[in-house]
């Protein structure tokens, strides 16, 4: 089984970015149960290259690097549900 | 900040022409709307804005892509002879990559801002330490996010940062249609206080582009709308005609017209500095006129140019030789170069680009334009006039002396728009007409017009030989020659008229 790879891109902490945060933690510890799991958080503010090299345009952008295929998701993340399903991730039942 | 109270500042742009009619450049610091409509050259001109900073100024610039790719940009832009990818190993290009791309598909879930863009920008200033910023285009970060409150939003937090880092920024815009709105998502006017508006118009058929400066908050600028040209191996051309100043010197030295008859009756030749328009019917001896002017040029050492639009440089070298002039060894030795060009083969901005250019490479002392009159049906009313200001203008600085023939479409009398548009301009205007005497076509020939001197008012009859050109009497017994409505008149009568004239003044 592939190790999911999330990288979050925020521009400062700000309310929405800690809103991003916390629904995606959230997220993790409660839909992704068993699965190895990663999730960088890059602050485009403090490393602008990485945004470069990502091409990122909007913050909070949340990828979803692995497993393939990529996906991008824009936006706090108010709308949690079908998150998953964004990311074409495989929602599991709590174990 | 003491900044708001000082007055506005220019940055010299670099664009040729375009400093000139923005009365020195762009407000310095801050971010002008560059809009039109597709095809309008908006993308070459915020190019060649950075391109120029660091050929010009050494100023290092930041290019922001929405539409295009960076690596499309650099191909694009080498045929303008703009490196750009040596320039960003020099560290003095910076791309922001925010053109689309093909493999991240963007969902939106939530609430979200454009920092991440704002935060790239402000590093790829830092890094390059730019002076220029462009972002190429508005209408791609619309397609890109479907949101145009938000975008109005941060596009306006973008332009205060960029105010912020002092930077000067030209932000492109579509626009639909050549005139209405600025700017299609209505939030354009709201971003900047300046506004260059670029259009690619059609004119009974023809192209033109043109650009007008629409506003520079609280500093000056020139206003209406003009020509401009891109132009291979250097990008937007802009050519300042109205805004060119009468402040071209004039002198009182005299140059040999090659015909010893017409400097008589010019009252000594023309002046250097000077422009003259020889206009005539086809067959009446225009081209020989310019073929003399040249040709005694030469022969004084001189440097001579000509531009032929009407016959070839073999026809041409042919009648030459047939005068008794040597074109080819004058051309061998460097002092005559003839560029001959069919008026369609470009535009007429284009045309008059090349003329300057040649001009300012080959430093002539005689210039000779054969005919002007054939450039008149590649363009426009408008477009010609401006065309023939911009060139007369620029032939005056050069202290050159320019002779320009000028066909009138009949064979008697007759005036032709070229003419029109020119007399006013020209210092000396010479008429050649074709006279119907007797039966037997002759031709006159007159100078209407010698500015700054006294010159032979009389319409002389002339012959043409294999010697050339040869002035003789004036015609005493007709008159109506310039209007091509003969009326002869017998001797008699003007011996009475003349006599008529005599007794009054004696009486007095």
């Amino acid at each position: 089984m592939s190790i999911i790879v999330l990288q979050l891109f925020i521009a400062g902490r700000t309310p929405r970015t800690e809103h991003a945060i916390a629904t995606l933690r959230q997220l993790i510890e409660e839909r992704l149960i068993g699965h190895p799991c990663e999730l960088v958080i890059v602050d485009v503010l403090t490393d602008p290259q990485q945004a470069e090299e990502r091409h990122i345009l909007a913050t909070p952008t949340l990828i979803k690097m692995s497993p393939l295929p990529q996906r991008r998701i824009i936006g706090d993340l108010a709308d949690a549900d079908g998150l998953l399903a964004a990311l074409s991730l495989p929602p599991l039942s709590p174990a | 900040m003491s900044s708001s109270t000082a007055p506005i500042e220019k940055l010299p742009t670099g664009i040729p022409g375009f400093d000139h009619i923005a009365n020195g450049g762009l407000p310095r610091g801050r971010t002008t709307l560059v809009s039109g409509t597709a095809g309008s050259a908006k993308t070459v001109f915020a190019a060649q804005f950075l391109s120029a900073g660091i050929q010009q100024f050494d100023e290092a610039g930041v290019f922001i892509t929405f539409e295009e790719s960076p690596d499309a940009l650099r191909r694009n832009m080498v045929g303008f002879g703009w490196d750009i990818a040596t320039w960003e190993a020099q560290g003095k290009w910076a791309f922001v990559d925010v053109s689309p791309q093909p493999d991240a598909e963007e969902l939106v879930r939530g609430e979200y801002d454009l920092g991440a863009l704002l935060a790239r920008i402000t590093y790829a200033v830092r890094r390059v330490n730019a002076t220029r910023v462009v972002l190429d285009s508005l209408g791609a970060i619309f397609t890109r996010i479907d949101n145009s409150q938000l975008i109005r939003g941060e596009l306006l937090r973008i332009v205060s940062a960029m105010r912020g880092m002092a930077v000067t920024a030209i932000l492109t815009a579509e626009r639909t249609q050549e005139y209405g709105e600025i700017g299609r998502y209505g939030v354009e006017e709201f971003v900047t206080d300046d506004v260059v508006i670029l259009r690619n118009l059609i004119e009974e058929e023809k192209r033109r582009r043109t650009i007008e400066i629409l506003k520079f908050r609280g500093t000056s600028h020139q206003k209406g709308s003009f020509p401009f040209t891109v132009i291979p191996g250097e990008g937007v051309v802009v050519i300042p005609l109205s805004a060119i100043e009468l402040k071209q010197r004039s002198s009182n030295l005299r140059t040999r017209s090659g015909n010893d008859d017409i400097d008589r009756m010019c009252g000594g030749g023309f002046f250097r500095d000077s422009i003259i328009l020889v206009s005539g019917a086809t067959g009446t001896g225009k081209t020989l006129m310019a073929t003399t002017f040249l040709a005694s040029g030469a022969a004084q050492g001189e440097r001579v140019l000509l531009f032929a639009f009407e016959e070839s440089r073999d026809q041409l070298f042919r009648n030459a030789t047939g005068w008794g002039f040597d074109f080819e060894s004058y051309e061998q030795n460097g002092q005559m170069r003839v560029i001959c060009n069919y008026p369609e083969a470009s535009s007429l901005e284009d045309q008059l680009i090349t003329i300057k250019k040649e001009i300012e490479s080959f430093r002539p002392q005689r210039v000779a334009i054969d005919s002007l009159s054939a450039l008149e049906r590649v363009s426009t009313m408008k477009g010609f006039r401006e065309f023939v200001i911009g060139l007369t203008s620029f032939i005056k600085h050069q202290e050159v002396v320019g002779l320009f023939t000028s066909t009138t479409p009949t064979l008697l009398g007759g005036t032709s728009i070229t003419e029109a548009h020119i007399s006013t301009i020209t210092d000396s205007i010479i008429l050649m007409r074709y006279v119907e005497l007797f039966g037997e076509m002759r031709r006159g020939l007159t100078v209407l017009k010698m500015r700054g001197s006294a010159h032979d008012k009389e319409i002389r009859e002339f012959i043409i030989d294999g010697n050339g050109m040869h002035v003789g009497k004036p015609f005493r017994t007709i008159s109506g020659i310039l209007s091509g409505q003969f009326t002869h008149t017998a001797p008699s009568e003007i011996e009475r008229l003349g006599n008529l004239f005599k007794d009054d003044s004696s009486s007095i």
